[in-house]
């Protein structure tokens, strides 16, 4: 490929870093020092294109930006032009692309943290720090709402660091262990939490000490197609939100004749109000490697990706290491415990976009392409990743295939468990477990509102908001009440929060997050948040109508699930809370 | 001559009660054309893959949650297909009420038409609804970008990118309504990749990208497309044969296109063929 470049030069930090990613240059063709040879002999540099999100993560931790120069050096370095590599850069909100400080303050101020004080928190970081700029900036939700308002600084630097502060205390005190995300750990009878709280996480030896690496025992002595049946039977779907039988998925996969089969794991979890993979990922990192394998064995994928969102520290360093033992123990790459079965996971990590959880803008962003979804057809399981046959599952739906295993499918339907994540004005947040089939009452009755509850937004900001709490917290239960279970979101809100400020922050969070594809998600999701602005001073019949018919136009004629849910909440707000009567 | 294609299947389906007999690997679109129907567009295009960003084709397929871009769903055997629904209609008009609202189309040919057809009013946003308005980028001497008539509909991207001239001087840049078609840190079109072939601007469809002359005389007020001329003629610059179409008004040669369904070009021509006829 033919690339042109403007003069600008890396510094020996910017060329460092790549350096330490891709290894040093070959030849002046993919950047490196010329010599007499270079003049003489072309070289043909390898495209590496997948490699320019890891390549911009490198620069960004090191120098906390990424200059013209530093841009081009990847782009040397991996054959990609300029201008593609801007547009790729430009899209992520953790990445800079102008000089800011190597320390920057993420304050969430999504849903949970501003149902406990966000807005606080903003006005005491704006006081010391000033208007939000390139020190810190206000945030999509971090995943920490069990613990809002919450607030995190990235460090740029070798090696860069990660702060979390949650509850927002100003800088003072660390990071808690996870089981207090966990109300219920270490009770009995837990399945999918069992081992979060209980477990070192960074132990092999004590994860196999309480039954890990079981069901992988048990799947090869099943061969893949026998753990498709198993799975299939056990009637598990997928949790992230669309609820599509993972055994179909799977099945769909196995067979296609083309290869390689590629196996994603989606735990860019960025719904607001969700952070039960961040659990899981953080407490019982190994279920999940465990979990990929067993996965990837099944339906014959000899590379997995792990897609994480980046503003995990600590659930990324958890698995990274959980990897690390694995593979020194034979229970990844090359023929995994002698079965002559290989298998390796490669972890990628997200920069800032809610979008990326899309099971096909996923892929566009493992790729090195800006995460935009695909229109589908063609279905992952036929074209997915780099085009070919991919199975794409969340954290949680992953671990839930270790249970069935264990147990066998008829045991697991028996009692199936299921993940949520309670926040807001709530007594003890956090990731609860519960079968299928409990109401939303016995989840509150264990976490406890904080006063009475005047709604509670199930689902997430792509979801609705309830207010009758006997319903039952399954997909069927929660569909026939106008609502979804969604990513297994139960946002609390007490009767003193702000709804219309609520409604406002979806709106805004979904004007931020939209990927600009499709015109019915990007000019809706900006003309939506006029309404609501223009509602929120004054109600006025004709922006009711125009929110209506913007959404059934999102809902119909987005591209992907963003655009189509993206009008859910609002709508379910106007018409079961009269929140604009 | 006329190429031949290796034979294709043929499967039936159905457009607004009509049964319809098409090539497998057809696309809805071509399903409707051959029923007759007009299906708006503005993000397809004949010479690319499509991209279905634009979703003012929408139509309805029985059984389906959503609506289809008729630009690129394929069309299966059995289909039933509606392209006239209430919901689809909603759409159309929705989705043009939002463009219009954010984007200048009056260049945008047959804009009007359609607005008018699915009673669309951009002006019930409000007037202080956001827009992409911004001065054009006029930093050379062949064709001018005026991003406030750029509808994002990635046509340039691909006509500059693999699809045809393999230059990559643009790509999009920014997410969401900030999101620009933009050179790396949209830097001048000079400073960029761009070769000015001029391919982006021959498949832009609304005008955003234009000849030069087309800008300065659309400013002065002289363009008008009823005194120009079209002849269509070989370039005399190489051997490969590219065919010219000369836009010719008060006997001056205002703007070069190339037809779409010529086999050497498909409509692309290079910097000579489009923009060097000062010499005629």
């Amino acid at each position: 490929m033919d690339l042109r470049f403007r003069d600008a030069q890396p510094t020996d930090e910017e060329r460092a870093a790549v350096d330490a990613l891709l290894g040093p240059p070959a030849t002046a063709w993919d950047g490196g020092d010329r010599t007499a040879a270079d003049l003489r002999f072309a070289a043909r540099a390898e495209p590496a294109r997948d490699l320019l999100l890891p390549a911009l993560h490198a620069v960004n931790d090191r120098v906390g930006w990424i200059s013209e120069g530093a841009l081009d050096y990847i782009c040397r370095r991996l054959t990609v032009p300029p201008a593609e590599a801007y547009g790729v850069a430009s899209f992520y909100s953790l990445f800079s692309l102008s000089e800011r400080p190597a320390s920057v303050l993420h304050v969430c101020t999504d849903l949970a943290c501003h149902a406990q004080g966000a807005s606080e928190v903003r006005q005491a970081v704006a006081d010391r720090l000033g208007p939000p700029g390139t020190s810190w900036q206000e945030s999509p939700c971090l995943g920490l709402c069990e613990r809002a308002p919450a607030c995190l600084t990235l460090t740029a630097g070798d090696p860069p660091s990660a702060a979390v502060d949650a509850p927002y205390s100003g800088g003072q005190g660390g990071e808690p262990p996870v089981a207090a995300a966990v109300p219920q750990a270490g009770q009995d009878g837990l399945v999918l939490l069992r081992r979060v709280g209980v477990v070192d996480p960074l132990s092999l030896d004590d994860y196999r000490a309480q039954g890990g690496y079981q069901a992988l025992r048990r799947a090869f002595q099943l061969g893949p197609t026998g753990v498709i049946r198993e799975v299939t039977e056990s009637g598990l779907v997928g949790r992230g939100g669309a609820a599509f039988p993972t055994g179909r998925k799977w099945e769909a996969t196995a067979r296609q004749p083309d290869h390689p089969h590629y196996l994603v794991c989606n735990a860019d979890e960025s719904e607001p109000g969700t952070f039960k993979d961040r659990v899981i990922m953080e407490g019982d990192p190994y279920a999940l490697i465990e979990a990929m394998t067993v996965a990837a064995y099944a339906t014959g994928c000899a590379k997995g990706y792990l897609y994480i969102r980046g503003e995990y520290p600590r659930a990324r360093h958890a698995l990274e290491n959980a990897m690390a033992t694995a593979r020194a123990r034979g229970l990844l790459g090359a023929d995994i415990l002698g079965q002559g079965f290989s298998f390796d996971i490669e972890l990628r990590r997200g920069a800032g976009a809610y979008i990326c959880g899309e099971e096909t803008a996923i892929f566009n962003s493992i790729e090195g392409q800006r995460g935009e979804p695909r229109s589908k057809p063609p279905f992952p399981v036929e074209k997915g990743l780099f085009g070919k046959p991919t199975v794409v599952n969340n954290v949680e739906t992953l671990v839930n295939v270790l249970p069935i295993l264990e147990r066998g499918a008829q045991a697991y339907r028996d009692a199936e468990p299921k993940l949520f994540c309670v926040s807001g004005n709530i007594v003890k947040p956090g990731v609860y477990e519960l079968p299928f089939g409990a109401t939303l009452r016995e989840l509150l009755d264990l976490a406890g509102p904080t006063g009475t509850v005047r709604a509670v937004l199930l689902g997430g900001a792509a979801g609705a908001f309830v207010t009758d709490l006997d319903i039952p917290l399954t997909f069927e239960g929660t569909r026939q009440a106008g609502a979804t279970l969604g990513s297994g979101v139960v946002l609390v809100l007490g009767d003193d929060v702000d709804l219309k400020a609520i409604l406002l922050r979806i709106a805004e969070f979904f004007r931020d997050e939209s990927c600009g594809q499709c015109v019915p998600c990007r000019v809706g999701t900006v003309r939506q948040e006029e309404a609501l602005h223009r509602l929120s001073r004054r109600v006025d019949h004709s922006d009711l109508v125009l929110l209506r018919e913007v959404g059934q136009t999102m809902r119909d004629a987005s591209i992907c699930g963003l655009g189509q849910t993206a009008w859910n909440a609002v709508e379910s707000a106007i018409d079961r809370l009269g929140v604009f009567k | 001559m006329i190429p031949l294609q290796p034979p294709r299947r043929l499967i039936d389906v159905e457009i607004d009660g009509e049964a319809v007999r098409v090539p497998e690997g057809a696309t809805l679109l071509d399903a409707c054309a051959t029923a007759g129907k007009d299906i708006p567009t503005l993000c397809h295009g004949d010479t690319l893959t499509p991209k279905n960003a634009c979703r003012v084709c929408v139509v309805e397929v029985e059984g389906a949650r959503t609506l289809a871009p008729a630009c690129s769903r394929k069309a299966e055997a059995g289909m039933k297909v509606a392209t006239g629904t209430e919901r689809a209609r909603h759409s159309r008009k929705v989705v043009l009420e939002l463009l219009a609202s954010s984007t200048d189309l009056s260049t945008t040919p047959r804009a009007k038409e359609w607005m008018a057809e699915y009673g669309a009013d951009p002006a019930r946003f409000g007037e202080d609804a956001a827009t992409v308005e911004q001065p054009p980028k006029v930093d050379n001497d062949l064709y001018v970008r005026d991003y406030g008539k750029c509808i994002l509909c990635y046509k340039c991207v691909d006509a500059c990118g693999e699809q045809w001239q393999n230059s990559f001087a643009i790509s999009v840049a920014g997410r969401g309504f900030d999101a620009t078609i933009s050179t790396e840190w949209d830097a001048a079109l000079t400073d960029s990749a761009c070769v000015y072939c001029g391919n982006c601007v021959e498949v832009c469809p609304t005008g955003a990208l234009s000849f030069k002359t087309e800008f300065d005389m659309r400013a002065e007020g002289t363009w008008d497309e009823d005194r120009q001329s079209e002849t269509t003629t070989i370039c005399s610059y190489c051997g490969v044969g590219c065919n010219l179409t000369l836009h010719v008004q008060d006997n001056k040669i205002v703007k070069v296109t190339s037809p779409h369904d010529n086999p050497v070009t498909h409509g692309n021509l290079c910097v000579k063929g489009r923009f060097g006829y000062g010499y005629v």
